[in-house]
């Protein structure tokens, strides 16, 4: 398809301002501060709205059907969420409005931290951080500050090794050696790795629970312990709350620290990669690190307050992504504790259904009950010389999204399945059918699985020869359409 | 509502297959201990019509903010967004997808980012720009890291000019990467280029500046450069208002090595301070230290153009610790918020908006400082922000200005103590004539 800078043409536009209403002046800036032109394109408002609707008919979304990627809890989102985050009250509210004309929005706000408290079994929630990785760095940010506080220097971070590569990537921008250690046999930590590594060098660990593998890790309690034997803090990656939602709150396991993904957990759009929101919780003994401003309530009246000495400051101008706040608070009230329950019941009913039907055609490196997710490997059909990137891609032809793939790296050919709990039977039943017809062909005819997709806008593109020459913006000489 | 599909028979035949009798079986791996023996406390479920009423109410506690007019700004601009705008990012094939990982089926993404990063990459003078990141301040952070990394230097010095939050957010990144940063001051309302001097030299990874600064002023961008430059340390130019762009030189013209920014403006609401977007942008010599998504133009298999997600080599989900950020989910819906509202505006539009907020800007200017006891306090030229000196205390003129309807400017005095009595005007092509003689009138009488 044409890029809109190839339907640009002069003297078209798409928007008229009013005129300027007040006396015209000249222009008081030195002409070597001026610009001399703007190269956006030239077209006519039409053409910007069949432009985008064509490009938004080149994507598939939750909308579009199945979305099965493993780790991204990718469940419907509630079309009402939409609408009340767009409401005129929020959407014109400038952040540095008087607060007495700011209630509704510091009032959402207090709420949501409390219920987020409450699922989670913290003391006090910061809802700053703008995604998962944010949340991460935040929590370690916070790990770091305590122990200076404490005048003690640490500087090992603890991850096992399948663990999400924003947990050792957010330790290194805090300036922490990360240490890797390797899961046992059942996809869980391994007990004795962690004692043999845990001092009093070690800052924490960073666990995500039920694991990439979508295991619990039943040794929690024990985990926790030898941490906190060492005095370390146990920071757990939130990711995968959507198995455990009031099943069990990761503050009884002894977990001091935890972010929430708001766009995977708590059913906020994922808008083609974002925006997200990563807010943190922690107990108690790490909450005046926690970042300022923090929204509290006096006498009925609600408050950002910034007088907090130790905190770590901020994350980001003003107080996190609050219009997908709105949005995940409208989702807990429509749910409530009940409702909170239920979807992990049948996200967790949802993944052992498709995990038992695909058991018997794709190898199973950990063969168990699984809560959200699983993870299967193609290491069977790489033997026939057809990878997991080929079955991704043949799905897509069949109508599906593709899993996660190639993900936790301790599994060979991973297909990382997580089907939600907002997905039916019939719909499970058909991508099961998917999969089993794809372990057929591979037998069969593997050429069509290695030529898909070939229901697509393009067949498979050459990711080689985009970072070898990489073009990553348009001018007049690169290839046309 | 729980938005779960099943009925009673689908779960006890899917409980069946498993060969369970409950679904309680599934979480036996959890330790008795830790599995809850009661309800969370919770308020009750709603259903949708209850749910809108009361998220309607809770909006309206923000005392119509809509109605007033509002001279706000500091790093949040209350600009007119064409409806074009909503219709398209409401497109669901858009929003309810996921980061592009699967090209084939997120062509429509990956090439409105491809237009993005072009847009961007045009109006700030920069060759390789990302996908977004959260915000400006944390891409101003980033930027600390990235400028950090090029010159394996460890000292970053920001001027006092640029927004007090961003830099906030910019020690607190320091901090923690155990990175040195230094102050410059200000003085006429931009960066004091003698301390600046003083405090630039070899040890300097970058120099961080915002032009328009944060109070609205236009920097020496020239001479900044030239002191930058000789040190061999990189220059770093935030925008947070960049409809100004539509009039002001690409940063990349007077010599930034990498431009950040708020995108806000750029046809995304205020929505209370988010969400918004960072941008981010360098020079080609630099590609490989930019942290976030980048689209790239490839071909498919039968040669017809395509994009996917590219120079993955530096991300977190391939180098872990050894990345050049942590980042993975961005903005990339108000990215497109942005791509459309570029589109819509065009060459000419950007031109005509920018002369706007220009021109009523400078006439609130020119009429302010004639009422007694007003004063403008620096001299240095401006685009749509300036600030004032007040005979009254800023909070309280704006208590009065507030019951007049009115919200007023930014009192400065909350992160600059020496300037407790002036406040910073912001203009837009939002505020109409009569609004701002209403304000001059309003001021008139309060003084």
């Amino acid at each position: 398809m044409k890029l809109i800078f190839e339907k640009s043409s002069k003297g078209r536009r798409a928007i008229n301002f009013p005129k300027v209403d007040v006396p015209k002046k000249k222009i008081d800036i030195r002409q070597r501060f001026l610009r001399k032109n703007i190269p956006l394109p030239e077209v006519s408002e039409v053409d910007v709205v069949r432009h985008y609707t064509a490009l938004s008919r080149m994507n598939y979304g939750v909308d579009t059907g199945f979305y099965p990627l493993g780790s991204c809890t990718m469940k419907y989102n509630p079309k009402i969420n939409e609408d009340i985050s767009r409401l005129p009250g929020f959407l014109f509210a400038h952040p540095y409005q008087p607060e007495k004309i700011s209630q509704g929005c510091l009032e959402l706000m207090f709420n949501l931290e409390r219920y987020l408290c409450e699922i989670t079994g913290m003391d006090a929630f910061t809802l700053q951080p703008a995604a998962g990785a944010q949340g991460e760095l935040t929590g370690l940010m916070m790990m770091k500050a305590y122990f200076k506080h404490k005048k003690e220097k640490r500087t090992k971070i603890i991850v096992p090794d399948s663990s999400h590569g924003t947990n050792p990537a957010s330790a290194s921008m805090c300036a922490f050696d990360v240490v890797t250690i390797r899961s046992n046999e059942e996809g869980r930590i391994d007990l004795n790795a962690l004692s043999e590594v845990m001092s009093k060098d070690v800052v924490g660990i960073m666990l995500t629970n039920p694991n990439t593998l979508g295991i619990f890790e039943k040794d929690i309690l024990e985990i926790t312990e030898i941490v906190h034997d060492e005095e370390g803090l146990v920071y757990c990656d939130g990711a995968n709350m959507n198995a455990i939602l009031g099943i069990a709150k990761p503050g009884d396991m002894g977990f001091d620290i935890i972010h929430l993904n708001l766009h995977k957990t708590f059913s906020t759009p994922h808008g083609g990669g974002g925006p997200g929101s990563g807010p943190v919780g922690v107990k108690k003994e790490l909450e005046l690190f926690l970042p300022i401003p923090r929204v509290e309530k006096k006498e009925e009246i609600f408050y950002l307050k910034y007088d907090y000495p130790l905190s770590i400051g901020r994350l980001k101008a003003f107080y996190g992504n609050f219009g997908v706040m709105v949005k995940a608070y409208a989702y807990l009230r429509a749910l409530g504790s009940k409702g909170l329950k239920q979807v992990a019941e049948n996200a967790v009913l949802n993944a052992n259904y498709l995990l038992k039907k695909l058991k018997p055609y794709y190898d199973l490196p950990y063969n168990q009950t699984c809560k959200h997710e699983f993870v299967l490997s193609g290491s069977r059909q790489a033997k026939k010389d057809v990878r997991t990137m080929d079955i991704a891609k043949r799905l897509l032809d069949y109508g599906f999204h593709a899993p996660t793939v190639y993900f936790p790296l301790i599994v060979e050919e991973a297909m990382m399945i997580e089907p939600t709990e907002t997905e039916s039977k019939e719909t499970l039943d058909a991508f099961a059918d998917a999969m089993i017809k794809i372990a057929e062909e591979v037998e069969k005819n593997p050429k069509v699985i290695k030529d898909a997709p070939r229901s697509t806008p393009v067949s498979r593109l050459d990711m080689v020869k985009a970072a070898r020459e990489p073009v990553l913006k348009w001018d007049k000489n690169i290839i046309s359409h | 509502m729980n938005f779960i599909p099943h009925t009673k028979k689908d779960r006890q035949e899917m409980l069946k297959f498993l060969g369970l009798k409950s679904i309680d079986e599934l979480f036996v791996d959890i330790d008795r201990r830790l599995v809850l023996d009661k309800n969370l406390d919770l308020p009750p479920a709603m259903s949708e019509l209850e749910l809108s009423r009361h998220i309607l109410m809770l909006s309206e506690k923000n005392g119509e903010t809509l109605h007033k007019s509002c001279f706000l700004g500091a790093g949040a601009y209350n600009h007119f967004i064409p409806s074009v705008v909503n219709h398209i990012i409401s497109r669901s094939e858009f929003y309810t997808a996921y980061t592009p990982y699967q090209s084939e089926v997120s062509q429509g993404i990956l090439q409105a980012i491809f237009e993005y990063q072009t847009m961007i990459g045009e109006l700030i003078g920069m060759d390789v720009v990302n996908a977004s990141v959260y915000d400006g301040a944390s891409a101003l952070a980033e930027a600390a890291i990235m400028a950090s990394n090029i010159t394996e230097r460890e000292e970053i010095i920001i001027s006092s000019a640029v927004h007090p939050e961003y830099r906030g957010v910019v020690k607190t990144y320091c901090d923690a990467s155990e990175l040195k940063l230094k102050e410059v001051y200000y003085d006429e309302g931009v960066t004091d280029l003698k301390n600046l001097e003083e405090v630039v030299s070899d040890r300097s990874a970058g120099v961080f500046i915002q032009n328009p600064n944060f109070f609205g002023s236009i920097e020496n961008v020239f001479d900044i450069e030239n002191m930058c430059h000789e040190k061999g340390c990189l220059l770093i130019v935030n925008v947070t208002e960049p409809t100004s762009l539509g009039m002001l030189k690409p940063p990349g013209e007077y010599g930034a090595d990498i431009v950040t920014g708020e995108g806000q403006s750029f046809g995304n609401p205020l929505n209370y301070g988010g969400p918004y977007l960072g941008f981010m942008g360098t020079k080609e010599k630099y590609m490989r230290y930019i942290p976030g998504r980048l689209s790239g133009l490839t071909t498919d298999t039968k040669g017809r153009r395509g994009f996917v997600l590219t120079l993955q080599a530096r991300e977190q989900h391939i180098r872990r610790e050894k990345a050049s950020s942590n980042i993975c989910t961005n903005q990339t819906l108000n990215a497109l918020a942005a791509t459309v509202y570029l589109s819509t505006l065009g060459k000419n539009g950007l031109k005509e908006l920018a002369n706007l907020c220009y021109q009523k800007a400078h006439y609130a200017y020119d009429n302010i400082k004639e009422i007694g006891g007003f004063r403008p306090i620096f001299s240095a030229p401006f685009y749509n922000e300036f600030v004032i000196e007040c005979p009254i205390k800023p909070k309280r003129l704006n208590e009065k200005l507030l019951k007049h309807g009115i919200i007023g400017g930014f009192e400065l005095g909350r992160y600059y103590p020496e300037l407790k009595d002036a406040m910073m005007i912001c203009v837009t092509e939002n505020n109409t004539k009569k609004d701002i003689d209403r304000l001059l009138e309003v001021l008139r009488v309060l003084k």
